[in-house]
C-alpha cells in the first residue's frame, strides 16, 4: 500500500461524497461513536521511516504496529513514555487518533505531549505535513498535537513523528491495603512531593504504586513510602495498560476524567482509580454519571458499551454550543464534505 | 535607530475619531490611550527593529471590558493586537497601524494556588516568575522558565508557547497549561481544556497555545505546578572543538539521561559573558557545556557521576561540578546573562531562534562562521543543546548604514539553513512579523492554506493580529520571486507579477 493509493481513495470519496471509515488494526472499534462509511483499511501502510535514538524521535507510517515500534525502541533502551494500550495489535496511527494513554501518563504526559509531527491527508485528498522531527517548533499552528484524539475526523493520519524517552533505570512496585478515600488522599499528597511515582492503580481496597527512575531515587522513595514490594509487577502493569485486569471486565464501562483531588463520588460500581486519582472507572448504567463528573470539573466517557447506547447517549461528554460550533468549523476546514469517520467523535459531524 | 518600515495594509481603513469615541463609551479614561505620546511606548515589543504606532491602546480591567472592546472592533472592522509585557522577540505584539493594542497588563492577579491539586489559576498579565514565587511556600513551581521570566507574562507565554532552559525534561508551555479562558473576536467566551485529563473534543489547547494572538484573547490561565526538586547540581565541561561538544550532547542522551538543562555556548559567547559575570568559564575552550541534574540527593549524585563519565569519554578537556547552590547559580549566570553581555560589546544585536537536529550542530556553526565573513558581521552562539534550539546573536550597529539590512539577511540565511537541515525557523520565539517570509520556506502552499482555514474557523474577519505568523500566499510569491533557490520556483501555481 502506498500513500498514493490512500490519497486516491480519499480523493474519489471526496468527489463522490462517500463517507469513509478509517481503520488500522481495528483494536479500538469499540471506542467512540458510530462506525459508518466504506472501510478504508490502512494497516498495509506500515513501517518505521526513521528512528534516531540520540535525537529522541521515531517516525512511522500509520499502519505500523505499536509492538514493532516498541521493539525497535527497546533495542536502544527507549520507550513511548505515554505507555499506550496495544489491545489486539494496535497501530501507531490508531494510537494517535484515539489519543489513549496508559499508566505512565500521570508522570510522563499524554499522547499529544509526545507528538512532534504528522503527515495528514485531509478530506479532499490533500497531503499536508505539520510539525517536524525537532523537539521545539513553534512555526505555524500546532496541528500535529491537535490530531491526537481526533479519531480520524480531521484527516487520515498517514505518518507520525513521536518523541521517545529513555527507559527508567530502575522500577519497583509497592502495594498498600487502603480504601478509596484514603487512596485518593494519599495519591494527591504524594503527587505534591518530589517522588518518582510513574503509575498508580487502585482496585477493591488495594493500591498499586509504581516507582521509576534512578536506582537511588527509587530506593529512597520505597523507604519513605512503606508498603509491600510487589512481585510480578510488570505483568500487573501490562494487565492495567491492556485492560485485561479483572477490574475492566465489564460490558458497560465509564471512564471518568476528574481533577485528581475530586473526592470519592459515592456512586456504585467503582472498578478502578488510575493517574493519581484523575482517572476513575465505573461499571453499569448510570443516568447521573455525566452530571456527577461535570460538577467536579471533569467529564465522563461512555467507554465500553453497546453501539446503540453509545450512539444514543454519545460516547463523549457533550460540548457547550459555542465550542461545538467551533468544532464544526474546524472539521469543515479539513474535511469540507464530512466524509472522514462521520459521527465517530460526535454525532453532529 | 533604523527600523524596518511596514508597508501600509490596504485591507483596513479605520476612522480614528469614530474608534476613539466608541472605545470611550466602554472604557473609563484611565483604560484608554489615544494620544501619540501615550501610544509611543507600545510601538514595538522586544524586537525593537520593527515599529508601528497603533491608533489606540486599551487597558481593560475586567473580562467584560475585553469582550466589549473585541465586539466594538469586530463591528468597526478594526484590527486588534493583544499584548502582555511586550518582551516577545519576533514582533508578535507589534501594533497594526490601523488597529488597537489590547494590553492585558492589568489582568495581574493570581486567582488561586491549590496545593493539593497542584494547580494555579492566574490572569494573563501575571508574570511568569510570580507564579513560581506564589507556589514556592508549598514546595511547588511552574516549570517553563523563559529567560525573560521576571518580566514576561503568562498570557504572552501562552501566545508564544514559550520554553526555557529546562524544557527538555519539563516541557514547553503547551505541556504545562491545563485550561484557558478565551474571548473570540466576536466577544464570545470559550473554556478550553480542563483540570481533568483529556478534555472532550479536539485538543484546542494545542492549537491555541503558540497561536500568537491570531485565534483569540486569553483572559484566564490554569497551569500545572510541579514539586520543586530537592537538589540541583551543574556539570560544566569545556571542549576543544564544537563538533566534539555536539557529540557529547548526543552521548548524554544515548546514555539514557535526560538532564534538567543542557546548554552550550561557543567561544565568542563565553568571551562576551566572562568579563561581565565572572562565572569562571574556560576562555580557551571552543565550546562549553552546562549540564544540570535535579531530583533527590541520591538521584543527583547518581546522574552527576554518569554525566561526568560520559563527558570524559567524549573528550572534555576540563570538567567541573558545582558544589554549592551559589556555585551552581554562578555557572548558570553566564548563560542566563548571555544576551545582555553581548549587548555590552555591540551597539545592537539580532537574536535568532532556529532549531536543528542536534547532530547537525557542527555543520550549522561552520556555516555561520562563513556567513560572518560574507556579511561582515560577528555572531555569538548560545544553544539549548538538549533540544536543538540555537540562538545566534548577530552583532551589528544600527547607526551604520546598511548594517541592519545585512544583519537581517544574515538571520534569514540562518533560518533557511535550519529548515534545510531538517529543523524549524523558530523554537520558542514565534514567527510574529520577523520570520513571516521564512514561513514560506518552511511550509508549502497546502499547509499555509490549512493554517489560513484554521484562522478563519476562529476569526472569520481576520481582525486578530493581521499580518503576523501566517503569511499570505501573495506574500510568499513575492518573497519567492526575490529568493529563487537553485532555480526552484516556489509557488509555481501562483501568477507572477
Amino acid at each position: 500500500m502506498t500513500l498514493e493509493d490512500i490519497v486516491s481513495v480519499i480523493t474519489t470519496a471526496h468527489e463522490s461524497h462517500t463517507p469513509l471509515r478509517i481503520r488500522g488494526a481495528g483494536s479500538k472499534d469499540f471506542y467512540g461513536g458510530m462506525l459508518a462509511g466504506e472501510l478504508l483499511d490502512v494497516a498495509g501502510y506500515s513501517g518505521i521511516v526513521a528512528y534516531e535514538p540520540t535525537e529522541l524521535y521515531i517516525t512511522a507510517k500509520c499502519g505500523t504496529p505499536l509492538a514493532e515500534i516498541e521493539a525497535a525502541l527497546a533495542e536502544k533502551n527507549q520507550m513511548l513514555a505515554f505507555e499506550p494500550p496495544h489491545f489486539s495489535g494496535a497501530t501507531v496511527g490508531g494510537c494517535v487518533a484515539a489519543g489513549l494513554s496508559g499508566p505512565r501518563r500521570q508522570q510522563a504526559g499524554a499522547v499529544r505531549d509526545f507528538m512532534l509531527g504528522a503527515r495528514l491527508i485531509d478530506g479532499t485528498g490533500q497531503v499536508l505535513d505539520f510539525g517536524g522531527q525537532v523537539m521545539k517548533n513553534v512555526a505555524g499552528y500546532d496541528v500535529s498535537r491537535l490530531l491526537a484524539g481526533s479519531l480520524g475526523t480531521l484527516g487520515l493520519i498517514a505518518e507520525v513523528t513521536l518523541k521517545v524517552l529513555p527507559k527508567p533505570v530502575a522500577e519497583q512496585t509497592l502495594v498498600f491495603d487502603i480504601g478509596e478515600g484514603e487512596a485518593i488522599t494519599r495519591l494527591n499528597q504524594w503527587g505534591g512531593q518530589p517522588l518518582p511515582i510513574s503509575a498508580s492503580f487502585w482496585h477493591e481496597g488495594q493500591l498499586w504504586l509504581r516507582l521509576s527512575g534512578a536506582r537511588a531515587a527509587v530506593e529512597a522513595a520505597r523507604g519513605k513510602l512503606g508498603g509491600l514490594v510487589a512481585v510480578d509487577a510488570e505483568k500487573h502493569w501490562i494487565s492495567v495498560r491492556e485492560q485485561t485486569h479483572p477490574a475492566f471486565a465489564e460490558k458497560l464501562l465509564w471512564r471518568l476524567a476528574l481533577p485528581s483531588t475530586a473526592p470519592a463520588l459515592g456512586l456504585a460500581g467503582l472498578r478502578a482509580i488510575e493517574w493519581g486519582g484523575a482517572l476513575r472507572w465505573y461499571a453499569g448504567e448510570h443516568e447521573a454519571m455525566r452530571g456527577a463528573a461535570a460538577r467536579l470539573g471533569g467529564h465522563a466517557v461512555l467507554y465500553r458499551a453497546p453501539e446503540s447506547l453509545r450512539c444514543r447517549e454519545g460516547a463523549f461528554a457533550p460540548l457547550a454550543p459555542a465550542l461545538l460550533a467551533l468544532h464544526r468549523r474546524l472539521k469543515k476546514s479539513f474535511d469540507p464534505r464530512g466524509i472522514l469517520n462521520p459521527g465517530r467523535l460526535y454525532a453532529e459531524f | 535607530m533604523k527600523t524596518t518600515m511596514m508597508k501600509p495594509d490596504p485591507e483596513f481603513r479605520t476612522d480614528r475619531t469614530v474608534l476613539a469615541a466608541r472605545l470611550g463609551l466602554i472604557l473609563p479614561a484611565h483604560c484608554l490611550l489615544v494620544d501619540d505620546e501615550d501610544l509611543r511606548p507600545y510601538e514595538c515589543d522586544g524586537l525593537t527593529a520593527y515599529r508601528e504606532l497603533p491608533l489606540a491602546v486599551c487597558l481593560p480591567e475586567s473580562e467584560g471590558q475585553v469582550i466589549d472592546v473585541l465586539r466594538t472592533c469586530h463591528q468597526l472592522g478594526v484590527p486588534v493586537v493583544a499584548r502582555g509585557a511586550g518582551t516577545g522577540l519576533s514582533g508578535g505584539a507589534m501594533p497594526h497601524a490601523q488597529g488597537v493594542v489590547l494590553s492585558l497588563a492589568r489582568f495581574n492577579k493570581i486567582l488561586q494556588v491549590d496545593r493539593d491539586r497542584r494547580t494555579a489559576i492566574v490572569q494573563p498579565g501575571v508574570r511568569n516568575l510570580a507564579v513560581s514565587e506564589a507556589a514556592a511556600p508549598y514546595g511547588l513551581y511552574y516549570a517553563p522558565d523563559p529567560s525573560s521570566q521576571i518580566a514576561c507574562t503568562l498570557g504572552g507565554n501562552v501566545a508564544e508557547n514559550s520554553g526555557g532552559v529546562h524544557c527538555l525534561k519539563y516541557g514547553l508551555t503547551v505541556h504545562n497549561v491545563l485550561r484557558i479562558r478565551v474571548v473570540s473576536i466576536e466577544g464570545e467566551v470559550f473554556e478550553i481544556g480542563s483540570e481533568a485529563p483529556d478534555a472532550p473534543g479536539y485538543d484546542l489547547l494545542a492549537l491555541l497555545i503558540g497561536s500568537e494572538g491570531m485565534l483569540g484573547v486569553v483572559t484566564e490561565v490554569t497551569v500545572k505546578l510541579v514539586p520543586k526538586p530537592e537538589l540541583a547540581q551543574v556539570v560544566m565541561a569545556s571542549f576543544d572543538d564544537v563538533a566534539r561538544a555536539g557529540d557529547a550532547v548526543a552521548a548524554i542522551i544515548a546514555a539514557g539521561i535526560i538532564p534538567a538543562g543542557l546548554e552550550m555556548m561557543d567561544k565568542p559567547a563565553t568571551a562576551a559573558v566572562e568579563p561581565y559575570v565572572k562565572a569562571g568559564y574556560d576562555l580557551n575552550a571552543a565550546a562549553i557545556l552546562l549540564c544540570e541534574a535535579d531530583g533527590t540527593p541520591e538521584e543527583v549524585a547518581e546522574e552527576i557521576t554518569r554525566v561526568t563519565e560520559v563527558l570524559t569519554t567524549a573528550g572534555a578537556r576540563d570538567i567541573r561540578v558545582s558544589h554549592s547552590e551559589a556555585e551552581r547559580l554562578r555557572f548558570w549566570a553566564g548563560r542566563k546573562a548571555a544576551f545582555p553581555a553581548v549587548g555590552r560589546i555591540t551597539p545592537d544585536y539580532y537574536c535568532m531562534d532556529g532549531t536543528i537536529p542536534r547532530k547537525r550542530l557542527a555543520e550549522m556553526l561552520s556555516a555561520i562562521a562563513e556567513m560572518e565573513k560574507k556579511y561582515g558581521l560577528r555572531c555569538a552562539n548560545v544553544f539549548h543543546a538538549g533540544d536543538g534550539n540555537l540562538h545566534p546573536l548577530i552583532m551589528y550597529d544600527a547607526a551604520k548604514s546598511g548594517e541592519w539590512a545585512r544583519a537581517e539577511a544574515f538571520g534569514a540565511e540562518i533560518l533557511e539553513l535550519s529548515v534545510a537541515l531538517g529543523g524549524s525557523i523558530t523554537g520558542e520565539h514565534g514567527v510574529g512579523i520577523e520570520k513571516i517570509n521564512q514561513m514560506c520556506v518552511q511550509y508549502k502552499t497546502p499547509e499555509l492554506e490549512a493554517f489560513r482555514r484554521i484562522k478563519t474557523a476562529f476569526d472569520e474577519t481576520g481582525l486578530l493580529n493581521p499580518g503576523k505568523a501566517v503569511p499570505s500566499l501573495h506574500r510568499c510569491a513575492e518573497y519567492g520571486r526575490m529568493h529563487v533557490h537553485h532555480g526552484d520556483v516556489k509557488f509555481p501555481e501562483l501568477e507572477r507579477f
